[in-house]
């Protein structure tokens, strides 16, 4: 069995030119507009806004600026499907449609998917929606027909900055912790690796390097499993089936003699 | 900000909301009948056989409702059999997989049930048999009266587990959404029953159960808003204001004051209490789904 693979981003490095937006949208054959609607957000030059059915990654524009804009920094940040090692989507799926593959990445089955959408509130990363076209639930599937036939992810091949990276998540991780390394030595003191570890949903396949909290990049500082609540909210329920219970018992056998 | 706030809705609305009120009215109006058959009075019969008759078309309506909010309808029984191998599609952990589950067991109990009730009295021969005292009948009460506290509660666990606002923020919604199916079924009863003529101890049996539940509920609604903590701040708005006054107030407070001034289950103040505890029950589904919805 190949190694567990992934991503690692070092959004340090992201210049915000999109070409692995475009690249994931070509390999994937991704419509480029929604439906025919072609919006624009009219406050960044970041159209995409958010990863859904039909963005699979998506570059985020994070504008740190003062009020009088003298002083400022851009945050980019190539996001997409963490493939955590303990997925919320996969727990809850009903239908099978999300899988585990040989490379640890987690792949939503088109043909399966019957749209119930019980992965996209279930996602700690709001990652997943509906595509318009396919009426199923998608995500990026880390390319998994381009790993299967030996190629490296669509999006990581067109980054012309090695902002992603692509491979065996052991070396990952030691390039990313090399670069914090170096980074914090030449002063930024912030650097830090975002999901490398087991701490979030036990690691994230796909893991940052950020300088900046994770809420500055629009990322769960603490993303939980959501079986978390399954013991508990049933055991609850259970007790209410019990009072509800009892309390209809006694009502209807405690009655006085009029009552027939 | 709570880590919940970074996720996406996953756009259940209305069909979902309809199927969370008339699923906790089936399985609600289901284990109010089998009690009623198991433990009340011969005299209860004809208001247990109301129930029985309301739960198998409304799960009917339940089916029908979650098939068309799919994206893919022509897909649904991938709930149940894998498409690849035709072999039973079941996860014990995912809600929405035992759900769909039990949603087709209730079915099967309540249909059973539905035919009894058909078959009237007496009920020692034929279809009869598959309502109480008979054993078959006790049998089909007390496992389908299970299966419908299951399916009144079961979608609240299965907003509790996910990562959305509100919703997986607290564990108490299955207790919520199950003591709330209660006492819309119980309403519905009531106020079916008393249309009908139904006029006995078994109304009046159901008006003192109805108290108590509708109390119950305060309680378990009181504990749902502690158990936000500082997070029920994000009801500090009209769906605040909704909750408030139309689950509370109207669903709650007031049907127990027309409760306490009348004195007969078949009294206009009753049947109006009635109609908004249905009401109540209603918007407590539309609260709770769209305020997170919205988020």
């Amino acid at each position: 069995m190949p190694e567990p693979m992934g991503f690692y981003t070092d959004t340090t490095v992201c210049i915000g030119c999109k070409a692995c937006e475009v690249a994931c949208k070509e390999w994937n054959q991704l419509p480029a507009t929604n439906g025919g609607r072609n919006t624009l957000s009219g406050d960044s030059y970041d159209n995409t806004r958010r990863l859904d059915g039909i963005h699979w990654r998506h570059v985020k524009f994070v504008e740190q600026f003062n009020t009088d804009r003298s002083e400022g920094r851009w945050l980019m940040m190539s996001d997409v499907c963490k493939h955590c090692v303990r997925a919320g989507c996969l727990e809850v799926c009903p239908t099978g449609a999300i899988i585990r593959t040989e490379f640890d990445t987690v792949v939503i089955q088109s043909d399966v998917c019957n749209g119930c959408r019980d992965c996209i509130g279930a996602c700690p990363f709001g990652v997943i929606d509906i595509n318009p076209v396919s009426g199923t639930a998608q995500k990026c599937t880390l390319c998994y027909d381009r790993m299967r036939a030996g190629l490296e992810p669509a999006c990581s091949k067109a980054c012309p900055t090695d902002s992603i990276n692509f491979g065996p998540i052991r070396e990952l991780k030691q390039h990313a912790e090399a670069r914090v390394e170096q980074l914090r030595s030449r002063g930024e003191r912030g650097a830090y690796l975002y999901g490398a570890d087991e701490k979030i949903l036990g690691g994230l396949n796909s893991f940052y390097l950020l300088v900046d909290k994770p809420e500055v990049y629009g990322l769960p500082p603490d993303p939980k499993i959501p079986s978390r609540n399954l013991k508990p909210g049933s055991l609850w329920s259970v007790l209410g089936a019990v009072i509800v219970g009892v309390a209809g018992v006694l009502s209807l056998r405690g009655r006085r003699t009029d009552d027939a | 900000m709570p880590s919940t706030f970074f996720t996406e809705a996953p756009h259940w609305r209305w069909l979902i909301i309809l199927y969370f009120f008339i699923g906790g009215l089936a399985g609600g109006c289901y284990f109010v009948a089998s009690m009623l058959d198991l433990v009340g009075r011969p005299s209860d019969r004809p208001l247990a056989r109301l129930g029985h008759l309301i739960a198998f078309p409304a799960v009917v309506v339940c089916g029908s409702l979650l098939i068309a909010d799919l994206g893919r309808p022509e897909r649904f029984w991938h709930m149940l059999l894998q498409s690849a191998t035709w072999r039973p599609m079941l996860k014990t952990y995912s809600p929405m997989s035992a759900g769909a589950w039990g949603l087709l067991v209730f079915g099967g109990f309540s249909f059973l049930s539905f035919l009894g009730a058909f078959a009237g009295e007496p009920p020692r021969r034929g279809l009869a048999l598959l309502r109480p005292p008979g054993l078959i009948g006790t049998l089909v009460s007390l496992l389908g009266g299970i299966a419908g506290f299951f399916l009144v509660s079961y979608t609240g666990v299965l907003l509790a587990v996910t990562n959305r606002p509100i919703w997986s923020d607290t564990t108490l919604l299955g207790a919520v959404f199950l003591v709330s199916s209660a006492s819309t079924s119980i309403a519905l009863l009531l106020l079916l029953g008393s249309r009908r003529g139904l006029i006995g101890g078994g109304l009046r049996a159901l008006a003192r159960f109805d108290r108590i539940v509708l109390v119950l509920e305060l309680i378990a609604l009181a504990a749902l808003i502690a158990s936000l903590g500082r997070l029920a701040g994000v009801w500090l708005n009209a769906w605040g204001a909704l909750l408030l006054f139309g689950v509370v107030g109207i669903g709650i407070v007031v049907p127990l004051l027309l409760h306490a001034r009348s004195h007969t289950p078949v009294s206009a103040a009753a049947r109006a209490a009635a109609v908004l505890v249905l009401i109540g029950g209603f918007l407590l589904r539309v609260v709770i789904v769209l305020s997170s919805e919205v988020i």
